[in-house]
């Protein structure tokens, strides 16, 4: 199954058994989805629910808080997260806070759905991350699909939750195949440990966990070692317990992320690690993230702002010499 | 309107101005902090709106203690919130600014100008999924309808024919800044006439409000989709407790005041019903008793515990992070 496909599942399976369950979004209906994550749903449950909505993203995930406090449960999707800046006052001021704000009054059971990142020459507008900036926001939930079976799986628990979330997908991740186990049940706030490994500790998240995956290989020949690879999947909260676990085996902490380094998601990470565990490190964590620049068009510039499977091994193996480790 | 609603409706405006000036005097001797943005003036427009929306989903805005009150919530909770108590309606986690009660499908008290305009909009797409035309009203000020979050709200609720009643109260000032400075007009219902029926009402006549808001309901009750309505008013203070109201003339306040919405709705009770002086200053004191109550009710109610810095960030879990 493909990761849209795994997606479309979830949606579909959802919307099956409650019918206060809504989709929202540009293009979402008729259309399909701009990515066809939503493919097929307009036939089968309609225009009530499948809601096609004008380029106004400020409106999208707004109705949705307001569905959701009519007693619905809105599934809205942003084409993209840079699109998702012209509804922040609505995520960060309303979906995060009237929960808080009302005592518990008002309970927002919603989604928000992006994708993000750097596909291919989409330029500057197009490309961007903003988990550093949606973390940073008490009362939201924040995760990150990298894996088919994680995808169906979390997204379907965040519909189900009367929490409002904010599910991040990656636009190269779409038709990423995999198997999805239907009958295992994951808990979608548990990091996954995708690979096992002894010497080193690799966290990443969403699609920089194919690209560290790819980078591994080169890692354990040039260096004679094992790498453990974590992929964190909720962002918020983060699952420090197994993170500590695999550091307290290994010693050794990497960070990689696709964002601006500065500023960039993976800090909090390592400052955790700083704080928490600093006396199970040998050696200063490594974090490997986007360069501080707007992401350019062209495709050589493009590869050279973000981490890739050549740049994340040697920069590790650089690191790693540095540090005799 | 008959003599118990326009009694009711009496009652709600001057316990509404008794209980904003406890407020203002609260404020000042340091119990209430924060902004305190204070209805003054405006009393008949808020009570009587919501009296005539009497069924339905309300959202507000930051300036509706009066709103929420005429809704149903106590004077108590809503007094012991503004001194950020435990038993304010929010537990002291929202302040003025954020009154919530849904079981009075009370949804704010909201403090991002024009904010709520479209959180009212999925609202009454949610209600009319659920076929129930009773609709919803958001309540904005004339400032709400310059920025983008209400256009936006016009032209999908328009598209969608939701029943959906946008109430504009139209007091001509954004803070310190005249509507006609930062707008083409003075009537912002000019802004929504391309979309949908744009009324107008003397905001400063509780009766008129009362019937048009009556009117506006019977029309979204019929499917037709959403009504504008835009209520032309005036605040006597300042926007809130930090603004001197500076930049309004001696003579321009007077203008204001000499259209006294209570004074005016006074007049309806002795003229039209035939009320005496004796009965009316009975009310006036009861009114007084209930803020004095409240007030009371507030200044010896609990702190929250400070556990509750940490309760409702959500539903499940609790906490912020898991680890």
């Amino acid at each position: 199954m493909l990761y849209r496909e795994a997606l479309n599942k979830a949606l579909d399976e959802t919307m099956d058994l409650d019918e206060n369950i809504v989709v929202l979004g540009e293009d979402v209906g008729l259309y399909g989805g701009s990515y066809r994550v939503t493919e097929g749903l307009y036939a089968k449950y309609g225009e009530k629910r499948l809601i096609d909505t004008p380029i106004a993203e400020l409106s999208i995930v707004g109705n949705a808080v307001g569905m959701a406090i009519g007693g619905l449960r809105p599934v809205a999707e942003i084409m993209t997260a840079n699109f998702a800046l012209l509804a922040f006052d609505q995520i960060v001021n309303h979906m995060a806070k009237l929960h808080y704000m009302s005592a518990g009054k008002i309970t927002l059971p919603m989604v928000v759905r992006f994708p993000q990142g750097v596909s291919k020459q989409l330029a500057a507008q197009h490309s961007e991350s903003y988990e550093q900036m949606l973390c940073a926001v008490p009362g939201l939930r924040v995760l990150a699909a990298s894996d088919v079976n994680y995808a169906y799986h979390a997204l379907k628990h965040a519909i189900m939750s009367d929490d409002p979330f904010l599910f991040i997908e990656h636009e190269l991740l779409y038709n990423k195949k995999g198997e999805v186990d239907t009958e295992t049940p994951i808990d979608p706030f548990k990091a996954r440990i995708v690979k096992e490994g002894k010497d080193v500790t690799i966290v990443s998240y969403l699609k920089m966990v194919d690209d560290v995956m790819a980078a591994v290989p080169k890692i354990e020949e040039a260096l004679g070692c094992s790498c453990e690879v974590i992929d964190l999947c909720s962002l918020n909260p983060v699952d420090y317990e197994t993170l500590k676990k695999s550091i307290e085996k290994t010693s050794r902490l990497v960070m990689v992320e696709e964002d601006h380094k500065t500023g960039g998601y993976g800090a909090q990470i390592v400052s955790w690690a700083a704080e928490e565990i600093f006396y199970a490190l040998d050696a200063p964590p490594l974090r490997i993230a986007g360069k501080d620049t707007p992401i350019p068009y062209n495709r050589t510039l493009e590869l050279a702002s973000i981490p890739t499977p050549d740049s994340i091994a040697e920069e590790i193996v650089t690191w790693s010499r540095k540090n005799n480790v | 309107m008959d003599k118990l609603a326009a009694e009711e409706i009496y009652y709600e405006m001057i316990r509404g101005r008794a209980f904003e000036y406890a407020a203002k005097e609260h404020y000042m001797q340091g119990d209430i902090s924060g902004f305190l943005h204070l209805d003054i003036g405006q009393e008949g427009l808020s009570v009587a709106a919501i009296k005539a929306f009497e069924k339905g989903d309300v959202f507000s805005t930051y300036r509706e203690h009066i709103m929420a009150m005429a809704r149903g919530i106590s004077p108590k909770a809503v007094m012991a919130e503004l001194f950020g108590k435990a038993a304010g309606v929010s537990e002291g986690k929202g302040g003025s600014m954020h009154l919530f009660d849904p079981s009075h499908f009370f949804y704010g008290g909201d403090a991002i100008v024009g904010g709520h305009i479209p959180n009212a909009v999925g609202c009454a797409y949610a209600r009319k999924y659920q076929n129930n035309f009773d609709g919803v009203m958001v309540v904005f000020g004339d400032g709400a309808t310059n920025g983008g979050a209400f256009f936006e709200s016009l032209n999908i609720a328009a598209a969608q024919k939701l029943p959906l009643l946008f109430l504009c109260e139209n007091n001509r000032y954004a803070i310190g800044t005249e509507i006609t400075r930062v707008a083409p007009f003075e009537k912002q219902s000019h802004k929504a006439e391309p979309y949908m029926p744009a009324l107008e009402v003397d905001g400063m006549d509780a009766v008129a409000v009362y019937k048009v808001i009556k009117d506006a309901q019977a029309y979204i009750q019929k499917g037709h989709g959403p009504i504008f309505v835009e209520a032309m008013t005036c605040r006597y203070e300042g926007h809130s407790m930090s603004d001197a109201n500076r930049y309004r003339s001696a003579q321009e306040m007077a203008l204001c005041k000499a259209r006294d919405p209570i004074e005016r709705m006074k007049r309806v009770l002795t003229e039209r019903f035939g009320m005496d002086e004796d009965a009316i200053g009975a009310l006036e004191a009861k009114a007084q008793q209930e803020v004095d109550e409240a007030v009371a009710f507030a200044a010896q109610a609990s702190e929250p515990a400070p556990e509750a810095l940490y309760t409702h960030i959500f539903v499940e879990g609790g906490s912020h992070a898991l680890s």
